[in-house]
């Protein structure tokens, strides 16, 4: 056997050589095991889903592609944004895969990667930003504050029309409120949710 | 677990129910005291953060729902606690039951929540729905022999929507998609229950908000659905699917060329109504749709059995349905 001068690369260091794949990346965010990796390509979950047909990739599809790597397609479907959270898919994948909880952490990563602006749902990470605010600034969510942020900013025309119309009746139902409210422990629950994002990950 | 007499209930109604949903909750409080139960709301609770926060950030979003069931935690000697909205539910239940199984999220959470002075041991109180407490706590028989009003001949469509039986992480109900305990309270009040194949379909929560035809589709599915089984009313128990089904309904109508008019109610208003509640105390009017024609209907005579055909001798034997009776 011939001498060579042979380097060993140091144990205590991750190997740089193997980059942590984007399928572990989106198990890691999600909390508990999603059991991304059980998935069998059954598509029981695209069939069973009710905005299927409108979304970019079936969630079968979408699974295929995290586990092929393709990360910036992935991140940029319309997927994730179109799930309405009905848990369908879940109560029926044989693998028990937790559908739901991997979209909630696609919509993370997207949006997080700046992925989400290319998509063609664009718009749906600011409704959700939209609530988010009055919920961080009151502790209530405040449908006309979200609906006036959401709808005049975004959608002049059609959406804006139908959202004026509803909010109209809405009020006159007395069924919305004009000014938000505010829970007394404003303060502490910011300092949590501050806490909570420094914090950060998942566990 | 029923709370004992003395116990009451922890309640978290949520801010749909402080407004958009007034009609849930003042129909709720209403039958709650005509039935004896006691609901005790957490004191300062917070936004659940609904499907939004989910979105954004996760810990977060874990730790707003915990500040919830922390304080519901400290608060009283109640062990339970009610979410009315089945997104409230599936929040703080999803929470809890999270916590319980990655010691780890549990551990980021409370060191969030101790920022606040605040700390919750997952599993220390049980969240409900709403609907399970009349189910498993009240019981058909209670109610139906509280019954002053029944509704013989109204026929209500029973709508679960999504998030009460899943993912059901408290295992409390019999079938993720075909669950029959809201049938079977309806049935207790007298109405004619219609067997409503998309009781658990999505009425596309947020999805108006974030593509309106999508939303509008799913709406119009279920309401052709109950038109299709001739549905006097859809009864629901959450904020939500009402307001997809009530507010947007003449939008639907106007996209898809229909008319449906079916007035979407909260099934406590309807147990409301067959215990002789007057209408305006269970927050009626509040509906975009009427329910006024539906109710007229109300009061009417015990309609005679229906006559069954007899099989034929040389038929072969077929499967008996379980027979729903008028009480």
């Amino acid at each position: 056997m011939p001498s060579t001068n042979v380097t060993t690369i140091p144990t205590d260091q991750p190997d740089p050589f193997v980059t942590r794949s984007f399928l572990e990346e989106v198990v890691d965010a999600v909390p508990g095991d999603p059991r991304l990796t059980a998935c069998l390509q059954c598509g029981t979950c695209g069939g069973s889903c009710p905005s299927g047909p409108d979304m970019e990739h079936t969630p079968r599809q979408l699974f295929a592609m995290i586990n092929a790597g393709m990360r910036a397609e992935v991140l940029r479907s319309n997927t994730p944004w179109y799930c309405v959270s009905c848990y369908f898919c879940m109560a029926r994948c044989p693998q028990k895969v937790q559908i739901t909880d991997i979209m909630y952490a696609l919509k993370r990563k997207a949006i997080e990667d700046g992925e989400s602006r290319s998509s063609s749902a664009a718009d749906a990470p600011k409704f959700s930003e939209a609530f988010v605010n009055f919920v961080e600034n009151y502790g209530r969510s405040f449908e006309l504050g979200v609906a006036a942020r959401f709808h005049f900013v975004q959608h002049p025309g059609e959406a804006l029309k139908m959202a004026t119309s509803i909010g109209i009746g809405m009020m006159r139902k007395g069924r919305m409120d004009l000014t938000p409210t505010r829970i007394k422990g404003v303060k502490q629950l910011q300092t949590i949710l501050d806490r909570a994002r420094e914090l950060g990950g998942t566990a | 677990m029923k709370p004992s007499n003395e116990e009451p209930y922890g309640y978290y109604p949520g801010c749909s129910l402080e407004k958009n949903a007034l009609a849930y909750n003042e129909s709720t409080s209403a039958v709650a005291n005509v039935l004896g139960l006691k609901f005790e709301e957490v004191a300062d609770w917070n936004c659940c953060g609904a499907s939004e926060y989910l979105a954004l950030d996760i810990l977060p979003a874990y730790a707003l729902i915990s500040r919830n069931l922390a304080l519901a935690a400290s608060s009283s000697g109640s062990h339970s606690l009610v979410a009315p909205c089945s997104a409230c539910f599936l929040n703080l239940s999803k929470v809890d039951h999270q916590m319980a199984e990655v010691p780890a999220l549990a551990s980021q959470v409370n060191e969030a929540l101790a920022a606040g002075g605040l700390s919750y041991q997952p599993g220390s109180i049980t969240i409900r729905h709403l609907l399970d407490v009349f189910v498993n706590d009240v019981g058909f028989d209670r109610i139906s022999s509280l019954v002053t009003h029944p509704l013989y001949e109204l026929r209500v469509a029973p709508y679960y929507g999504c998030l009460i039986s899943r993912p059901d992480y408290e295992g409390v109900y019999d079938s993720p998609e075909y669950p029959t305990g809201l049938d079977h309270l309806m049935t207790a009040l007298g109405a004619e229950v219609v067997d409503f194949p998309l009781k658990t379909h999505c009425c596309g929560g947020h999805m108006t908000q974030i593509s309106e035809p999508v939303a509008l589709e799913l709406i119009r599915r279920l309401l052709q659905n109950a038109h299709e089984y001739d549905a006097d009313v859809i009864a629901t128990l959450c904020p939500m699917c009402q307001l997809n089904l009530d507010v947007y309904q003449e939008h639907v109508n106007h996209a898809f060329g229909t008319n449906y008019h079916i007035p979407i109610l909260y099934f406590t208003q309807l147990i409301g109504l067959a215990l002789g509640i007057r209408a305006k105390e269970l927050g009626f009017g509040r509906e975009f749709v009427s329910a006024k024609r539906a109710l007229a209907k109300i009061g009417k005579a015990r309609p005679a059995p229906k006559k069954k055909r007899k099989p034929s001798k040389e038929a072969l034997p077929m499967p008996q349905a379980t027979e729903v009776e008028y009480r």
